[in-house]
């Protein structure tokens, strides 16, 4: 026995601690053609818990022909080779102390990876946020920050279905953001909100831009400010950037920005970023949706009835909007009625998506055809509902 | 495991060819006059005339070789690339050419190059300690690469800088235990004393009998092609029988052996320096001060260093004592074992170190 040997073992084990603190599960479950770095770089690891350094080695050196500006991929090359002449202790030991930060997001990176690799999405589970994508909304997006990961679904006749997920970084301090340049990334419901070229805009975002809508009416009631929360690409010499490295925007390898960009529907397509995804099942789902789907048609023949009380009780004791409280929004519509012969109203459209952070609400946004005796129009409709003392009730109403 | 027992074999072979073509004085006569024009810096005069040696010999190992440093010398990498692959492609059991490659390779920081070259000198040769730190170099640069593009370091840091220095110093100690290089220096007082060239034949030889490894820089279980799949050398028979030496003699030199590898183990640098004789046969016959500088920088480099032998043989001849043994080396950066050489001579009543050499 060599110290040689045992040198390489306490490297193995290192590595191999990435690989081992993770459940396997579901890694078999893989619906859809694995692409990105994850499969190479977790047989990487998988050589080298079996010891297989110079197979390792190989394989490293395949990832890096695929992505040569992956800097995991070129760490693990550096132990890989320094480990044939010094023993080494610690992940990215020859990065020296210097670079300790860089070589933490390094491993950081690894593990966010590997954990996602191992652990998909499993079948006929959905993000519980996802309530209903109207029908022209093809695709959604989901974020979820701690496992710096990001899914695409696909909007199957009102259903969601799982696309891919990707590797995502987010903002140096983590996530809910609440102002102005305090390097997070904002927890909420949002949508793509413009598509800027990459020929207007530095390298440093890579393939392209997509601002989202934040903050949006919720934030903005509850203080939050800051703006300029963007997906975008990466520089063109780095291929992925660690897990927490952005000022707040959601960042994306450019190919993996180019293969979900070309989905998105400016105004359209949401964009739930959550710090961690709360899956139902497909029934749950199903139960969950159709009894605010309900809420809302009740609300709307509510409305119909010009019935001002049974209309109000639809309206949180917390409502707010242009000004007014729940009382002067209710007082307000009972002198508007009063006017009127009939109102006929009806929802298209609709979408509702659940708010991923602490607050429990949900964001609908709809086509809303007013018609009455004396007036009618049609505009586009967002409220955000609320579940008050067991009920789904307005908070807030709204052009969107 | 059949392509393992093979391949001493067929080194086996080819070496004794070489030992063949190397007995002739009057070639090793020439060699040895263009080594020391080389040695005095006269690059041109020296090229010349290893071109007209080769005009007769145009196949000669020894003189290609001897070329191949002529070129890497005058500064002509790409003269010298072609001289040296071609001469591992007739000779590829010489570990020699593919380091001296790796070593332009590495200057002109191909490392890849680099390290593939030297891990064919180590497949050939598994106990040519030259090519196995040449390669942990190579890896430590590599590595250093990969650690560069992975945490964008400024490459151009200090750190970078001396690594290249370190690079460049290979140049003169990969050439050092070369079989090819021709001894320009004084001729070796004890062993082979009329033949210069011979010793290094010696080395050239790799007597390998096909046996499993059982120290190599690699540990066991990972298939690391470089050094597993290889045997090591293992001790050979020497070529002069040795006599049974005097008792107390033996145990005299053993004592000194023991203190040597003692001081090379502790780094104590004036120690074990202190072991060699005056004569001290010098490898490559480089100068005595440039070569106890390497020494200092290679035993004084940072980290333990493990020095012992094993299987130790000790013939006495008068004043003269050859210890032939299995020397295990451990440093932070390497692990190696070979065969060594030690001629020890006898001044004012201490066994000092004349002569030291790799191989059998």
């Amino acid at each position: 026995m060599t110290v040689t040997s045992l040198r390489r073992f306490a490297t193995a084990a290192l590595l191999a601690c990435a690989t081992l603190a993770l459940p396997a599960a579901a890694a078999n479950e893989a619906r859809y053609s694995d692409s990105g770095p994850e499969p190479q770089l977790a047989r990487v690891f998988d050589l080298i818990e079996d010891h297989k350094w110079e197979a390792a080695l190989d394989q490293t050196e395949a990832l890096l022909k695929a992505y040569p500006n992956f800097r995991l991929g070129n760490l693990i090359k550096g132990d890989l080779l320094l480990a044939r002449t010094r023993t080494l202790t610690t992940f990215g030991e020859g990065g020296g102390a210097a670079s300790r930060d860089k070589v933490a997001d390094l491993r950081e990176e690894a593990l966010a990876r590997l954990r996602a690799y191992k652990t998909k999405p499993a079948a006929n589970y959905v993000p519980r946020y996802l309530l209903q994508l109207r029908p022209d909304q093809k695709y959604a997006i989901v974020v979820d920050t701690q496992k710096a990961r990001l899914y695409l679904y696909h909007n199957d006749n009102g259903t969601p279905r799982f696309i891919a997920d990707y590797y995502v970084s987010h903002g140096k301090l983590g996530s809910d953001k609440l102002k102005e340049g305090d390097k997070k990334t904002p927890i909420g419901v949002y949508h793509v909100t413009a598509s800027l070229p990459r020929q207007k805009l530095g390298d440093f975002y890579g393939s392209g831009a997509f601002p989202i809508s934040y903050p949006n009416e919720w934030d903005k009631r509850m203080g939050r400010n800051g703006h300029g929360i963007w997906l975008h690409g990466t520089p063109s010499d780095t291929f992925s950037r660690p897990p927490k490295a952005s000022d707040g925007c959601v960042v994306l390898a450019n190919q993996d920005l180019d293969a979900i960009s070309k989905n998105f529907q400016v105004g359209l397509t949401p964009v739930i970023i959550s710090n961690s995804i709360e899956w139902l099942s497909l029934d749950d789902w199903q139960a969950e949706r159709k009894a605010l789907l309900g809420m809302i048609d009740e609300w709307r023949r509510d409305w119909e009835s010009m019935d001002a009380d049974h209309y109000g009780r639809h309206y949180s004791a917390k409502f707010k909007s242009d000004g007014q409280d729940q009382a002067q929004w209710v007082e307000h519509k009972r002198k508007v009625n009063a006017g009127k012969s009939w109102i006929k109203v009806a929802t298209q459209n609709i979408s509702m998506f659940r708010n991923p952070g602490r607050e429990e609400y949900v964001v609908v946004t709809f086509e809303q055809d007013y018609k009455s005796s004396n007036l009618s129009n049609v505009m586009k409709k967002r409220q955000y509902w609320i579940k008050e003392d067991g009920r789904w009730k307005i908070v807030f109403e709204g052009a969107a | 495991m059949a392509h393992k027992r093979f391949f001493p074999a067929r080194t086996l072979a080819l070496a004794a060819c070489a030992i063949a073509v190397l007995a002739m004085p009057a070639r090793a006569d020439t060699l040895q006059d263009i080594g020391k024009l080389l040695k005095q810096g006269q690059h041109a005069q020296a090229l010349e005339q290893v071109d007209k040696y080769l005009s007769g010999k145009p196949k000669d190992a020894q003189g290609r070789f001897l070329k191949g440093l002529i070129l890497t010398e005058m500064n002509k990498p790409g003269d010298a690339i072609a001289v040296f692959t071609k001469l591992s492609a007739d000779y590829p059991e010489l570990p020699e050419p593919y380091n001296n490659l790796a070593v332009i390779y590495a200057q002109q920081k191909q490392y890849d190059k680099a390290k593939q070259a030297l891990e064919m000198a180590i497949r050939t040769h598994p106990s040519y300690a030259t090519a196995h730190e040449n390669l942990g170099d190579i890896y430590a640069r590599l590595a250093s690469q990969a650690y560069d593009k992975a945490l964008q370091l400024d490459s151009s840091n200090s750190s970078a800088q001396t690594k290249l220095a370190t690079i460049k110093d290979l140049i003169s100690v990969n050439t050092r235990p070369g079989p090819a290089r021709p001894a320009a220096g004084k001729p070796p007082v004890v062993v082979a004393a009329a033949a210069p060239v011979e010793p290094k034949a010696a080395e050239v030889k790799p007597v390998e009998p096909p046996k499993p490894a059982e120290a190599k820089p690699a540990e066991v279980k990972p298939p690391e092609p470089k050094v597993v799949a290889t045997p090591a050398a293992a001790p050979a028979k020497s070529a002069e029988q040795a006599k049974p030496a005097a008792a107390g003699d033996a145990a005299e030199v053993t004592k000194a052996l023991d203190a040597w590898l003692a001081a090379w183990s502790k780094k104590d640098v004036k120690g074990y320096l202190s072991h060699y004789a005056k004569d001290f046969q010098t490898p490559g016959a480089e100068a005595r001060a440039a070569w106890e500088a390497e020494r200092a920088r290679r035993v004084g480099k940072p980290g333990a260093i493990h020095v012992r032998h094993e299987n130790l043989r000790i013939t006495v001849d008068g004043d003269t004592a050859t210890a032939r043994f299995r020397q295990h080396y451990q440093s932070a950066a390497l692990k190696t074992s070979s065969n060594k050489v030690v001629v020890f001579v006898r001044r004012d009543g201490r066994w000092l170190i004349q002569q030291e050499k790799i191989g059998n």
